[in-house]
């Protein structure tokens, strides 16, 4: 029996108090593709990077090929025969593929006699993986799938055994990350290990021979493939918490308040994120969006709300007698975006000051050019009163505040504009669990009292506990509609792209 | 490397540690020219505050820096940064010197004053404005378009008063001097407080200087305009959520700070030299840099900062005459020094302080 | 038509100033395009130009010894440069702020320390003749001679020049070789495009960046003492005039490549050369004035940045201090 190719034990690592890593066992055998999932944040990446020597576990110990190991830096890494694709490409955009393969490894001084070297090895692995590319190429023009290969044909130049790729196909399209999985197979097949993290549960069937599952910085489980179902993977990798209990009562929907038709979501290397997304939300109701991120949620709520580019598609708002107001963005409209820190708050500021981003110019904080800084004050004391802000300081930064906290502080902005739709996304990531529960119970009145409400989140617990009706997204798609009594299984399905009469 | 430090750590320790930094080399090039660096202080605050008419060009300079100053430190709110007062400024100048020459046959000088006033600071805003509009329209990076925008400035004025305003059969190039009645008045109010001040070329521009402090404190912190600019200034992503235009923001703000620097003209055109003249601006545009990052763009702490620079200015012309081997370009070097410590490295002390703070902590944790 | 057609002593005359005008902006612009191909913005090229010229002219005069002198002009400009690279590589600081430093500290020094050694009010006495190297006779010159007129026209023009006219000129095909053909200058191109695709590399960004900036200390010492050993014989307060400013423009114009830069320098020394033959030319009934030639190399970088004539694209790390992700 062989060693394995790699084998961590007691792997820790924290940022500051933020515990990413935390007593991390891992074992991955010898020319097998060997995938990690988690969702976001759960320690997934600092894992890798530990592993590629940009980090250094504060405990625990690694071993490569039965030997035991310090990888101090990349370099120590790269000498090991452990190769990484990063999820960004660490690639030079104006250098040919053969520039950039030869980076760091190139064979002497002077370019010449290295370049002729580094050409013919080139090949010799284009063709041995059936990696092709043209290597005079310039990067910059290669689409990303190539410059994938390229990324990939570097680990191999540098002669890397073991192959850590971080997210590879959240490029790609799914032509493409066939492709790529047809790679993966050719590089196991000729002996190399394959390291696949990712967060989407339908590569990890297609692809790898055993499952490792991350959650909250730790290991929770490791599975052969064959063994294992999606249903299983994705409660292990969202985690049986306590049951969300959300006291609701049956919704009553009323008129449409907002239509969507027909959205196209086009990002600026050309990718469509949203493909004819078409739907409604009624005054009174909570629609979530399901799915797991990255599969274009964030770019359809960030459309809507008008802050995002729209390829093609409509958007309506109808006020209460049902006629259409005509579309202006967080105006009628409240936004909880989905990454506060980027965009939600600016974190600079105190919490006064951002009682009125994006209604910076609304008469009620101050006639003509000025702002009414009493007004802003008392709107700010009155919000984090009502939405029980802790600490109730409105002079404190809003870095300075936790993060349940500073959720409440966007989240009091937004509904104290009383807007009859509202679009919340991620409304309790970083929060703490008791202000997850006010939280949601906020969102409930809300519905009750007769806002639309649309509600974007991964976390598939809190859609199902607070949804009158369940939307799922997959690859930019909406895969079908659900209630919230749907089984975990069936929105799982969904989720990895099978659509319900695939599945059945 | 982040890691919080108290507020006044970061606003008042550091950059008084990296202010000390500076003089301590300053001090220590006084050393090596062999004279004393404490008697160099000494000759420094005597020519600067010693008597009325020191006291006088001193403040002087101090008008003009904070005019650049405060321009520079606006466009700091955007995350701009504008090398561009020196030829803000000359503009500025030309501007009020215009208004100058069109009205002082028919006006005084305080019916001239706002004429001045709106022609120098349009020069200025469309001088700084240009940049502005490139930079939202087209990308082209502000430090590098302003620097350009001085250099072509300087080409501009010099072809302007060769050309139109020079006085035919006078060999000076500069334009005729204004009618008395349009010179800005001299600050003979405080003759009593400092006597001689009226000798030195110290003029009313100073009160407007201060005034312009006040507006900018209101523009940045009190109105809805100045609130935009800075969530701009501070997350361009938070601006987009809160719909807030890029190109509004930048060119408004750009023009305001050219603005700004533009009505330094007042002081030298308006207020000492009485003419338009070349180098109008003498360097004040680029103290502007470091009144703006000593006073961390705040108007009153810019006051401190000009005054500081004015205080070097004027006292360095008194330490040049007392001590012939130092020349006044001592002042340059420790301008240089200023922006090299409490600008380009305002960071070096921090992990050091960052460190003594935790270590601190775990004591008494 | 006639008068379009210059006599030969003109030409002479204007390609021989083009070529000494444009050597100091050359080194000085192949001096920025090392540091800013490796993605550290050198507005502080003005002011590495000055203090070398200072201390090119101040070592000649002690010494008497051209060589001495150069070595201390390159020395000077390198210190510069480090404190360049301390402030923006080291401590993360911001290149733009100590570009503008690095110019007031070099020009307020050179001027202190100049009056300080020579009390003559920032400048420096005249270069004794040892110490100077404003070109001279060659190997060529008897021959040249005696081939008439268009001989003495060789000679003048590509014979009789200062060494650094020749050093500017090989640097251009130098620094091509070194950018394309070696593995430093090909790292160099890298890191000032994705320094994290550098670090993944295995090579480390502080040391590529440390040498690149060197390497614009060392080429702004050359500018400096061609000032003041070749085209002047002594420091005068304030000699570079703006030179690092234009060689900044011109390195923009060239969009950051070696030859282009060459010609671009070419370009504004020959319109500096012309300038006083250019007065009261008229064009089409218009007189140029000589500003408008003096400010063509500003006025052609802001159209040129304004995206009217092809598009400049910088270094893309440029102006960014390289942090590890996460």
């Amino acid at each position: 029996m062989t060693a394995p190719a790699i084998q961590l034990q007691g792997i820790s690592k924290s940022f500051g108090s933020v515990h990413a890593n935390r007593d991390i066992d891992l074992t991955v055998e010898k020319g097998t593709i060997h995938g990690i999932i988690g969702e976001n944040g759960a320690g997934k990446s600092t894992l890798m990077s530990i592993l590629y020597g940009f980090y250094q576990a504060d405990r625990g110990t690694i071993a490569v090929d039965g030997t035991q190991v310090t990888i101090r830096d990349s370099d120590a890494a790269i000498g090991l025969g452990i190769g990484m694709v990063h999820q960004h490409f660490m690639l030079v955009e104006p250098f040919t593929v053969l520039e950039n393969v030869m980076l760091g490894a190139e064979g002497g001084a002077l370019l010449n006699k290295g370049r002729a070297e580094a050409r013919q090895e080139l090949q010799r692995l284009e063709k041995e993986y059936e990696l092709n590319v043209d290597p005079d190429a310039i990067v910059g023009d290669l689409p990303v799938g190539l410059q994938q290969r390229v990324e990939i044909l570097k680990a191999l130049y540098r002669g890397a055994e073991i192959l850590i790729l971080d997210e590879p196909t959240g490029v790609l399209t799914p032509d493409e990350a066939d492709h790529l999985f047809r790679i993966l197979g050719q590089l196991r097949a000729q002996g190399k290990t394959v390291l696949l993290i990712t967060h989407k549960l339908r590569e990890i069937m297609a692809i790898t021979d055993d499952v490792s599952v991350m959650r909250q910085g730790q290991m929770v489980a490791t599975r052969h493939t064959a063994d294992t179902s999606v249903e299983e993977l994705a409660e292990l990798m969202v985690g049986r918490r306590v049951l969300l209990q959300v006291d609701k009562g049956a919704a009553t929907p009323g008129k449409v308040k907002l239509e969507v038709r027909n959205l196209e979501v086009v990002d600026d290397i050309g990718v469509r994120r949203v493909k004819d997304a078409s739907f409604q939300v009624r005054a009174g109701e909570i629609v979530g969006i399901a799915g797991v991120s990255g599969n274009g949620q964030s770019e359809l709520l960030e459309a809507i709300a008008g802050i995002g580019p729209i390829a093609s598609g409509e958007v309506e708002l109808f006020d209460i007698s049902g006629e259409p107001t005509g579309w202006r963005p967080r105006h009628g409209l409240g936004h909880v975006p989905e990454d506060r820190h980027r965009m939600g708050l600016v974190t600079k500021f105190t919490a006064r000051e951002n009682t009125i981003l994006g209604y910076q110019r609304d008469a009620e904080f101050g006639s003509g050019m000025f702002l009414d800084r009493k007004a802003v004050l008392e709107a700010s004391k009155a919000q984090m009163e009502r939405f029980d802000v802790r600490p109730p300081d409105p002079s404190l930064k809003a870095a300075n505040f936790s993060g349940g906290n500073q959720q409440k502080i966007v989240l009091a902005r937004e509904i104290e504009q009383d807007p009859d739709v509202l679009l919340i996304g991620q409304p309790t990531r970083g929060v703490d669990v008791g202000a997850i529960e006010s939280i949601h119970r906020r969102l409930i009145e809300l519905r009750d009292a007769g806002k639309a409400i649309l509600l974007v989140s991964v976390e598939l617990d809190e859609i199902r506990a607070l949804s009158d009706r369940i939307l799922v997204m997959f690859a930019g798609e909406i895969m079908g509609e659900v209630g919230p009594e749907a089984s975990e299984r069936e929105i799982g399905l969904l989720m990895s792209g099978v659509r319900a009469e695939d599945a059945a | 490397m982040n890691k919080d430090l108290p507020g006044w750590v970061d606003f008042g320790l550091l950059p008084l540690l990296n202010l000390l930094t500076a003089f301590l080399v300053a001090g220590i090039v006084v050393l090596a020219i062999g004279e004393n660096p404490l008697e160099a202080v000494r000759h420094i605050l005597y020519g600067a505050f010693g008597y009325g008419n020191g006291v006088g060009y001193t403040l002087f300079y101090t008008t003009n820096f904070i005019f650049t100053g405060l321009a520079v430190a606006v466009a700091f709110h955007a995350s701009q940064f504008n090398i561009g007062g020196e030829g803000q400024a000359y503009l500025g100048g030309l501007g009020v010197g215009l208004a100058c020459l069109m009205l002082d046959q028919y006006l005084p000088w305080w019916g001239i004053l706002p004429v001045a006033i709106l022609l120098g600071a349009s020069f200025g805003a469309i001088w700084g404005a240009i940049p502005g509009i490139l930079y939202a329209k087209r990308g082209a990076h502000v430090v590098i378009t302003t620097i350009m925008f001085n250099f072509i400035s300087f080409s501009l004025m010099n072809y302007i008063i060769n050309e139109y305003l020079k006085m035919p059969g006078n060999a000076s190039v500069q334009s005729r001097t204004f009618e008395q009645s349009a010179w800005m008045p001299k600050l003979t109010w405080l003759e009593g407080v400092m006597p001689g001040i009226s000798t030195s070329p110290a003029n009313l521009s100073f009160v407007i200087a201060l005034i312009a402090c006040v507006f900018v404190y209101i523009l940045i912190w009190r109105t809805k305009f100045g609130y935009e600019v800075r969530v701009y200034g501070a997350s361009p992503s938070a601006a987009r959520y809160a719909g807030i235009s890029t190109t509004r923001v930048v060119v408004l703000t750009m023009a305001i700070s050219g603005g700004l620097a533009g009505l330094m003209g007042l002081n030298p055109v308006m207020g000492d030299q009485t003419r338009i003249f070349l180098d109008i601006p003498q360097q004040a545009g680029f103290v502007g840099i470091a009144v703006a990052l000593m006073g961390r763009s705040h108007p009153l702490w810019i006051v401190f900062a000009a005054l500081l620079f004015g205080t070097l200015y004027q006292g360095g012309a008194e330490l040049a005459f007392e001590m012939p081997s130092i020349t006044r370009d001592m002042v340059v070097v420790i301008q240089g020094l200023v922006i090299l410590f409490a600008g380009a490295m305002e960071f070096m002390f921090r992990p050091w302080v960052a460190r003594a703070f935790s270590m601190r902590e775990q004591e008494n944790g | 038509m006639g008068d379009f057609i210059p006599d030969l002593s003109t030409v002479v005359a204007l390609t021989d100033g083009t070529l000494r005008g444009a050597t100091p902006l050359l080194l000085a612009c192949l001096a920025g395009l090392y540091s800013e191909r490796s993605g550290v913005f050198d507005i502080g090229l003005e002011g590495k130009i000055l203090i070398a010229a200072f201390a090119g002219a101040t070592v000649g005069i002690l010494t008497g010894s051209a060589l001495i002198a150069v070595l201390a002009a390159i020395a000077a400009s390198t210190l510069f440069a480090l404190i360049h690279g301390v402030a923006c590589i080291t401590f993360r600081g911001n290149q733009i702020v100590s570009g503008v430093a690095i110019n007031f500290l070099a020009l307020g020094l050179a001027a202190v320390a100049g009056n300080a050694i020579f009390s003559m009010g920032g400048r420096t006495p005249q270069l004794p003749a040892s110490a100077r190297l404003n070109g001279g006779d060659s190997w060529f010159t008897p021959m040249l001679e005696g081939m008439g007129r268009y001989g003495q026209a060789v000679e003048d023009i590509a014979f009789d020049q200062s060494i650094f006219v020749y050093i500017a000129f090989a640097a251009v095909p130098f620094t091509w070789w070194v950018l394309y053909r070696t593995r430093f200058g090909m790292r160099l191109r890298a890191v000032g495009e994705n320094p994290a695709a550098v670090d993944t590399a295995g090579i480390s960004v502080t040391g590529l960046r440390y040498r690149a900036v060197i390497c614009a200390g060392v080429l702004c010492g050359l500018s400096g003492a061609t000032l003041s050993m070749a085209l002047n014989s002594g420091y005068i307060n304030n000699m570079g005039a703006g030179r690092g400013f234009i060689a900044l423009a011109a390195l923009i114009f060239a969009k950051w490549r070696p030859v282009q830069a060459m010609f671009a320098c070419l370009l504004f020394a020959f319109l500096n050369a012309s300038e006083s033959r250019l007065q009261g030319t008229e064009v089409l009934g218009f007189e140029i004035p000589v500003q408008l030639v003096q400010a063509m190399p500003y006025l052609l970088v802001v159209i040129l940045l304004a995206g009217f004539i092809g598009q400049a694209r910088a270094p893309k790390a440029g102006g960014v201090p390289y942090v590890k992700e996460r």
